[in-house]
């Protein structure tokens, strides 16, 4: 090796080494809690983002009214990251909120598909992971740091069975399904599974992908088999195409959806076509239960209009985790300090990670404005669902299932 | 029988989108030899100035088919100018470097207009508001056919016989074909070249922004990378056809999207992309100057 290729390397050398040390001391300073959360904010399903980042920062101004934003001394930061509704971009994201922003814990994804593709990325790192409103079994089975809100496919694909086959009394369906997604294809298979015990059948199955623009080809094929209802278990954008494309087509047959419906953009997109049609959902706006009816004021005065079940999600998230901080500060403070940012990658900060999953592990009956929270030894809430009814262009409350 | 024939329908609609880019594709490499990248992404644009078109016309609050033409046309004219800049500023500097330089630069526009795009316009959909409402029309035997598709079938049909009006019966469109059979000879003649290759440019990116409109009417969901993919069909199409040729663009836009649509409807979605490929190297290996394509002897 030439004395200059030597010179060449050492540089290099000191210069990543400099790197390296600013990159650790980046935040210094100041010790503050950081939170990260991933969405989709952009993209295909941009509003599941949106609405997860509007519920988390409900959770955060109320936290800063009351406590000054701080919990056991330290300032809470929240650090959102875009997505743009890609698993490989979401797997990055957490990638960067975890090595970079050094976040204490992790709240995100909609989509079952994204939230599996960052999941092991917080399950291997020791990094508490609150997934607000995926419903695929998969999502929490990643390991013992992914935690939900929200009832299970199992569950949903059984309530839309039930109320294809007990309340609308229809026997012949036919499913369209997202085959790209984990989300879609595992809810039609627990419908499936659901609708044939039932004792009705499933005459035929079709596919998509997402981002599909034209759905005619496979809403023809469904249409020659004279179905009683469509089961669409995708996301609002295709599922609002869809509507429209199978009226085009002459189908009137309602169309029956699961939670991934629900966006304020269905309507804009589907129309008149969506009427008539049924989507189960996490809530619905108009019950009275008095928590819900108190968040919707506020969030109604912070952004000028409704929000989705997937806010109300996030915003459940959200305070489940400032809960278990705060019950952590206050039974052990010295624990507790390991989760300052300057602590990061330390053992004091595995330590706290540990005990942090323990305490979000044992939320108990958690009074959420999507209803009562207790999580079961899966890490999954158990939590009724609501069936919506689109009449006239409006998503109002058809019935209610317990599990 | 009744759910063949509707597939065929929707086939030929979605197809004729296909014809619509296919024509610019085929017109621009039939005067320049080059294979506009970039087209496909001026369709996306035209969708987009649709859009905006239509929202500033408040077309969709009450619509009616002078103010949906209103939009056509407006999005048409603004694709034309920016059909222009790109070949000035684009292609005009590369045009006497090697073909090489000018696939490289056409690529480069490609890439320069999506992520412009998702920079002015935003990765998330946008929906594109209803111009003229849908309406459904039964053919008879169960088989309907929608409004909007039999709009998208005639205002393809106009614009393909226009175009073909244009190049073989106007001094433009001669001017066009000497410059295509030879343009150091045409400028002998005193044709003025860049005018031509600007004006052919021009003509394109309108053809591509009517594209976008009417598909944006049939299918709202517009996003900046829209483009991507109608773009490289509707090259598939235009070399199926054989390049160069009108009628030929419009047949393999015509096959594409009827064979799409049956593979979907009778095999299995997961090859509606692979399908345009798969005919892509049929025609290549039986009969690579395309359908209506000539068969031409290099000289070596």
């Amino acid at each position: 090796m030439s004395s200059r290729t030597l010179l060449g390397f050492s540089l290099a050398a000191v210069l990543t080494a400099g790197l390296i040390a600013a990159g650790c001391g980046g935040n210094g300073g100041q010790d503050e809690l950081v939170i990260g959360e991933y969405g989709s904010l952009t993209g295909n399903d941009a509003t599941f983002g949106t609405s997860t980042k509007d519920g988390v920062e409900i959770a955060l101004a109320e936290l800063r009214a009351q406590k000054m934003g701080k919990i056991g001394g330290l300032t809470v930061r929240v650090q959102v990251e875009d997505d743009q509704s890609k698993a490989e971009e979401a797997a990055t994201v957490v990638q960067k909120l975890i090595n970079q922003d050094r976040v204490v814990a992790v709240v995100g994804e909609v989509a079952s598909s994204r939230s599996l593709a960052g999941g092991p990325i917080c399950q291997n790192a020791g990094v508490p992971m609150i997934s607000p409103s995926s419903t695929n079994p998969k999502v929490t089975q990643v390991g013992d740091y992914i935690f939900r809100m929200c009832f299970l496919d199992q569950f949903q694909g059984t309530v839309m069975a039930r109320f294809t086959a007990q309340t609308l009394k229809l026997k012949k369906v036919a499913i369209l399904k997202d085959s790209k997604s984990d989300y879609s294809v595992g809810l039609a298979q627990f419908f499936t599974e659901a609708f044939t015990s039932l004792g009705g059948s499933i005459i035929t199955e079709q596919a998509y992908q997402s981002g599909d623009n034209d759905f005619r080809a496979q809403l023809t094929a469904i249409k020659a088999k004279h179905p009683d209802a469509i089961i669409v278990p995708g996301y609002y954008t295709e599922a609002g195409l869809i509507a429209r494309q199978a009226r085009e087509l002459g189908l009137k047959q309602p169309l029956v959806g699961g939670d991934g419906w629900e966006s304020e953009k269905l309507i804009e997109i589907g129309g008149e076509a969506l009427n008539g049609c049924y989507y189960s959902n996490h809530w619905a706006l108009d019950a009275p239960d008095p928590r819900l009816q108190a968040f919707l004021k506020t969030y109604r005065a912070k952004f000028n209009g409704d929000p989705d079940a997937i806010g109300g999600l996030a915003y459940d998230a959200a305070n489940v985790l400032f809960g278990a901080l705060e019950k952590l500060a206050e039974q052990d403070p010295q624990t507790f300090k390991g989760l300052a940012s300057s602590k990061a990658g330390s053992d004091a900060r595995k330590a706290a990670e540990k005990k942090l999953r323990d305490l979000v592990a044992t939320t108990t009956s958690y009074p959420g404005v999507t209803g009562t929270i207790t999580l079961d030894e899966n890490r999954n809430a158990t939590k009724p669902a609501v069936i919506i009814e689109i009449k006239d262009g409006k998503k109002t409350f058809n019935s209610s299932f317990n599990p | 029988m009744s759910e063949f024939l509707q597939q065929l329908v929707n086939g030929v609609t979605w197809g004729s989108v296909y014809a619509l880019i296919a024509l610019g594709y085929t017109m621009v490499y039939g005067i320049l030899r080059l294979i506009n990248f970039a087209h496909g992404d001026v369709y996306m644009l035209g969708a987009f100035f649709g859009y905006f078109a239509a929202r500033f016309f408040n077309a969709a609050s009450d619509p009616n088919p002078f103010k949906a033409l209103l939009v056509l046309v407006s999005s048409m004219v603004a694709c034309g100018l920016v059909g222009i800049v790109i070949e000035r500023a684009a292609y005009k500097p590369v045009r006497r470097s090697s073909r090489l330089s000018a696939l490289i630069t056409a690529i480069g526009v490609s890439l320069l207009l999506e992520n412009g795009g998702i920079l002015l316009f935003g990765a998330d959909p946008k929906f594109f508001p209803q111009i003229i409402p849908a309406r459904n029309i039964a053919l008879g035997n169960g088989v309907t056919i929608s409004n909007q598709q039999i709009i998208i079938l005639a205002v393809s049909l106009v614009l393909m016989f226009t175009l073909r009006f244009i190049v073989t019966q106007t001094r433009v469109g001669k001017a066009m074909q000497a410059v295509s059979f030879n343009p150091t000879a045409a400028a002998l003649m005193g044709i003025s070249v860049d005018r031509i290759v600007t004006f052919t440019f021009m003509i394109g990116s309108m053809l591509a922004a009517a594209a976008g409109v009417l598909v944006a009417l049939q299918n709202p969901k517009i996003e900046p990378l829209m483009g991507i993919m109608p773009g490289l069909k509707a090259f598939v199409a235009a070399v199926l056809g054989g390049i160069g040729n009108i009628p030929g663009a419009v047949l393999g836009g015509l096959v594409m999207g009827i064979a799409e649509v049956l593979v979907v409807g009778y095999v299995s979605p997961t090859y509606r992309d692979a399908i345009a490929f798969v005919l892509l190297i049929v025609i290549l290996l039986v009969r690579p100057a395309g359908i209506l394509g000539r068969q031409t002897a290099e000289k070596v």
